[in-house]
């Protein structure tokens, strides 16, 4: 167990050193009226720098990361963070720049701005993109306020958002904040978006159908030409979730799909670090017919000078202060810099041979509720082993024993005991077979001795916690 | 280049165990034909060597904090990053490891967080805070949406013109399918209307938000706003400039119901403008109507310490369209970072820090005003920020003085239109006392051309 920052703490110890301490006696503090002055402490802990350190360096050890174990959480897309991505977010001509200086000053980064706008419009197939949102589920609702505004400027009020029930929690959060009703539609057998099913929920009144493809299955929508045809037929739009975007990197555009938008989650796809849960970024990619509704402002170049446009009268207005999580858009850039056309193509390709490799070990032990193939990731059922007690919690927490990060479980929705599992192809295929072998190993004792599994994890810094207590007694501060 | 691992024989051997001689086999099942075949329109990969000059070609291009005397804040501040900050949060372990779900595997995450949750509950006074949010601007919008969560009816949200004027855009655009009503309250000079602010209230309303420092960086009697919202039955929320909370009143003293802010200031590079994060604390009774990730301290099956994230019913991945929030990550890096930050100054540091803006912004101010022609726009108190107004034209006073490698301030114009004569001027501790005698001097410099300027043209 490591103390608490609040453990260590021992009054008048210090770790600072600060500029400009030569400066003059304090005495402006007087210029502030006394009902202005902090009264209380500021609660703040007293450690050594060395303590600081070690502190942080022990709770870093607590933790499993990509750097340090195999990670294959479903449509997580947690594939390898290159180093050079940190190399070039930290020059100071990137991180030292100051958002309101004026814009001849910051020709360097919006020119790579722009150009990252291009090259995430050439691989997906829009027109246009906003990179302002920091994250997918910022992004979906910028999406939804661009259906708002585009319907509003046509004079209707369209109420409805269809999402699929194997879609991401967030696509009907998301739809909901921007004030649309959600409409479910089931997945058929096959794990495809059920086409009769949605055909007797088309009607006048619907805006959007939300889809990630591929589907959170790991499927390829088949009849993705006919959805997209039956849309645009009652006049709706169509929404690409980006988080499945990394198989088709070289295979094939959102927007030659029919998609009239997507959000790409650059933490996933285009490499940049998931940071324990952020920062992310998740740019907004429109058609033509919806570019004047992104959001304000937008990157322009005129006479060979880029500028920030906040004269947009369409728009849906501002999403963020200032131009969105920029250092991370740097990474995103880098890295496709880096890959090229060929590179992207090769990671399509690679995500999805991984995908089925790792498949073809696994559907000898678990249920397999679609048979495959399957692109980037795939989802196999623990309920062959519910007969002896053990759930697919349980095979997650035994995973956790040996070094492996579990897959994504529970989801989605639609799967019993559903673990769903992309390795992304910056893994080897002695560590795919190491995986393989291990679940094997755990299948066996989920068997003979589903005790340990139920035990599961014992070889982690704690195990499992009392989260029912957590939520009870709301211990939230130290 | 690419990450790809595989030889050519893994890959060929690979494919053949699932049962395909080529991967042109393969994609022909899964994707049907009738769908296009993606042909990019992308140059040829570069190697490390060749992408990192590429960036630092651009890179070079930008000016930065570093090459120019800066004096622009308006929601970004140059502040000082002691070097353990970058150097623990870099730790692949904290940046490369995904949302803690697996919390026996996530320990390092989840504790860190909950110490920033402590230590930015106590900075403002409140009693909890939650794992962060995207940053400043979503954070605000995100508190107005939590009001009307707590509050459960009414749905107008009162929000003054001295509140960051993108923080207002963004929660405009937040808000535009939910609130019934956004009001602006105006300002008289540099501070919010109270007494407009109260005739508003009367007529019922959610919350009020107000800003401290306020945008224009001064300092407005907020306890008093506190009382008016507890009278008239709206939540306060209070957007906070934290490295101010050093010495100016905590938001939980000055009765504030919900804090939230950008917490750039902490420990977090400026980067133009993001990754930083966004902080939100409250009082306790609100808690299971926050937004974002919570992690709480519990205990493990052998009785140890450890942390979870709790409340995630609230959430969308469990609560689809009935969640509290759509958010789905917070910051966590740069939360870490700016945890890192608060524990390595301590108690006493961060007073200091806090300290030194204070006191080089009114040297500053001092001798600004005593320049011919230059004179505080407001006569409240302020903390590193300051309204200026100038004798000339202050688009061409920039383009002057950006000559002389120093950016003098925002030309407050494109914001408050009746400002037009104005610059919001900032000072950090970054600022040596050399750099701003300077910046004065250059300042006088450009003021007595104009005038001479101005004689020989009449």
């Amino acid at each position: 167990m490591e103390k608490t920052l609040f453990e260590l703490s021992k009054e008048g110890r210090r770790a600072y050193s600060l500029p400009g301490e030569d400066t003059g006696p304090f005495q402006s503090i007087q210029v502030i009226p006394q009902e202005f002055l902090r009264e209380s402490e500021n609660g703040l802990p007293s450690l050594s720098e060395l303590e600081v350190v070690r502190h942080y360096t022990h709770l870093s050890r607590l933790n499993f990361s990509i750097d340090s174990n195999f990670y294959p959480l479903g449509s997580c897309s947690m594939k390898y963070n290159p180093k050079m991505n940190e190399v070039a977010a930290s020059l100071s001509g990137f991180a030292k720049v100051h958002p309101l200086q004026p814009a001849h000053l910051s020709q360097g980064i919006l020119s790579l701005l722009y150009e990252l706008e291009k090259l995430l419009s050439e691989i997906s197939g829009m027109d246009r993109f906003c990179l302002q949102s920091c994250a997918g589920a910022q992004g979906e609702f910028l999406g939804m306020l661009i259906v708002r505004a585009y319907f509003d400027s046509l004079g209707q009020k369209r109420t409805q958002v269809i999402v699929p029930d194997s879609a991401h929690g967030t696509n009907p959060s998301s739809a909901h904040l921007a004030g649309f009703t959600v409409v479910s539609v089931p997945s058929d057998a096959k794990g495809h978006i059920d086409s009769e099913a949605l055909e007797k929920v088309l009607n006048p009144d619907v805006a959007c159908l939300m889809l990630t493809n591929p589907n959170t299955l790991g499927l390829f929508e088949r009849d993705i030409l006919r959805v997209a045809k039956d849309m645009h037929k009652i006049g709706a739009l169509l929404y690409y979730d980006g988080a499945n975007l990394n198989p088709l990197l070289g295979l094939a555009r959102p927007g030659d799909m029919g998609f009239d938008m997507v959000h790409l989650n650059l933490h996933k796809t285009f490499s940049t670090p998931h940071g324990g849960g952020g920062p992310g970024a998740g740019p907004v990619g429109v058609k033509a017919h919806l570019a004047k509704f992104l959001p304000t402002p937008v990157i322009e170049k005129k006479e060979g000078e880029y500028f920030l446009n906040e004269n947009l009268p369409d728009s849906v207005g501002r999403v963020r202060s200032f131009y969105g999580n920029v250092g991370i858009l740097v990474r995103a850039y880098t890295y496709i810099k880096a890959l090229g056309k060929e590179g992207l193509e090769k990671t399509g390709q690679a995500a999805v041979l991984n995908a089925n490799y790792l498949f073809s070990k696994l559907k000898k032990i678990f249920e397999t509720p679609f048979p495959g193939p399957f692109m980037h990731e795939f989802v196999v059922s623990a309920k062959p082993y519910v007969k002896h007690g053990v759930r697919a919690l349980d095979i997650a927490k035994r995973l956790l024993d040996f070094g492996m990060h579990p897959p994504t479980v529970y989801f989605p929705l639609i799967v019993e005991e559903a673990m769903m599992i992309e390795p992304t192809e910056t893994e080897t295929r002695e560590t795919l077979d190491a995986y393989a072998d291990l679940m094997v190993q755990i299948a066996r004792e989920a068997q003979n001795a589903p005790e340990k599994l139920h035990q599961a994890p014992t070889e982690t810094p704690v195990r499992r916690l009392d989260e029912v207590a957590a939520a009870k007694e709301l211990r939230l501060v130290w | 280049m690419d990450f790809v691992p595989h030889t050519p024989q893994d890959w060929n051997e690979m494919l053949r165990e699932i049962g395909f001689s080529s991967f042109e086999d393969l994609t022909r099942q899964l994707v049907p034909k009738d769908v296009k075949r993606a042909q990019y329109e992308i140059e040829k990969g570069l190697s490390e060597y060749e992408v990192l000059q590429l960036l630092k070609s651009k890179a070079d291009l930008n000016g930065t904090v570093e090459s120019y005397d800066s004096f622009l804040g308006a929601g970004a501040y140059h502040h000082f990053i002691p070097s353990v900050v970058n150097a623990l949060a870099s730790r692949g372990e904290f940046s490369t490891s995904y949302t803690p779900y697996q919390p026996e595997a996530s320990q390092g995450t989840l504790q860190a967080i909950f110490e920033y949750q402590t230590m930015m509950a106590r900075l403002t006074g409140l009693d909890v805070s939650n794992a962060s949010l995207y940053d400043g601007s979503s954070a605000v919008a995100e508190a107005a949406l939590m009001a009307m969560r707590v509050q459960g009816s009414g749905d107008r949200i009162l929000v003054s013109e001295t509140v960051n004027p993108q923080y207002r855009e963004v929660f405009k655009t937040y808000l535009t399918a939910t609130a019934e009503a956004i009001v602006e309250i105006p300002r008289r000079g540099g501070v919010t209307d109270f007494e407009k602010l109260e005739d508003e209230l009367k007529k019922g309303a959610t919350a009020f938000i107000a800003q401290w420092p306020n945008f224009l960086g001064c300092l407005e009697k907020m306890e008093e706003a506190g009382k008016l919202c507890k009278r008239y039955g709206a939540l306060f929320i209070l957007v906070a400039y934290p490295i101010a909370l050093g010495v100016l009143k905590s938001p939980g003293e000055l009765g504030a119901d919900i804090c939230v802010g950008e917490g750039q200031s902490l420990g977090n590079v400026l980067q133009f403008g993001g990754p930083s994060f966004g902080f939100m604390t409250c009082r306790k009774e609100f808690v299971r109507k926050m937004p974002g990730r919570l992690v709480g301290m519990t205990k493990d099956l052998d009785g140890r310490r450890g942390f979870v994230l709790t409340l995630q019913a609230r959430e969308q991945h469990i609560r689809r369209e009935k969640a509290t929030s759509n958010i789905c990550t917070n910051q966590s890096l740069n939360a870490l970072m700016g945890a890192l930050y608060l524990c390595v100054m301590g108690p006493e540091g961060f007073k200091k820090v806090s300290l030194l803006n204070l006191k080089k912004a009114h040297d500053l101010a001092d001798l600004m005003t005593r320049v011919p022609g230059f004179s505080l726009a407001f006569p409240e108190p302020f903390f590193n920020e300051f309204v200026i107004r100038v004798p000339m034209n202050p688009e061409e006073l920039i383009r002057r003085m950006q000559k002389k490698k120093i950016i003098p301030g925002l030309h407050l114009k494109p914001f408050y239109p009746d400002l037009d004569d104005a610059l919001l001027v900032c000072v950090t501790e970054m600022m040596s006392d050399q750099k701003i005698k300077h910046f004065v001097e250059k300042l006088a410099q450009e003021a007595n051309e104009t005038v001479e300027h101005g004689k020989n043209s009449f």
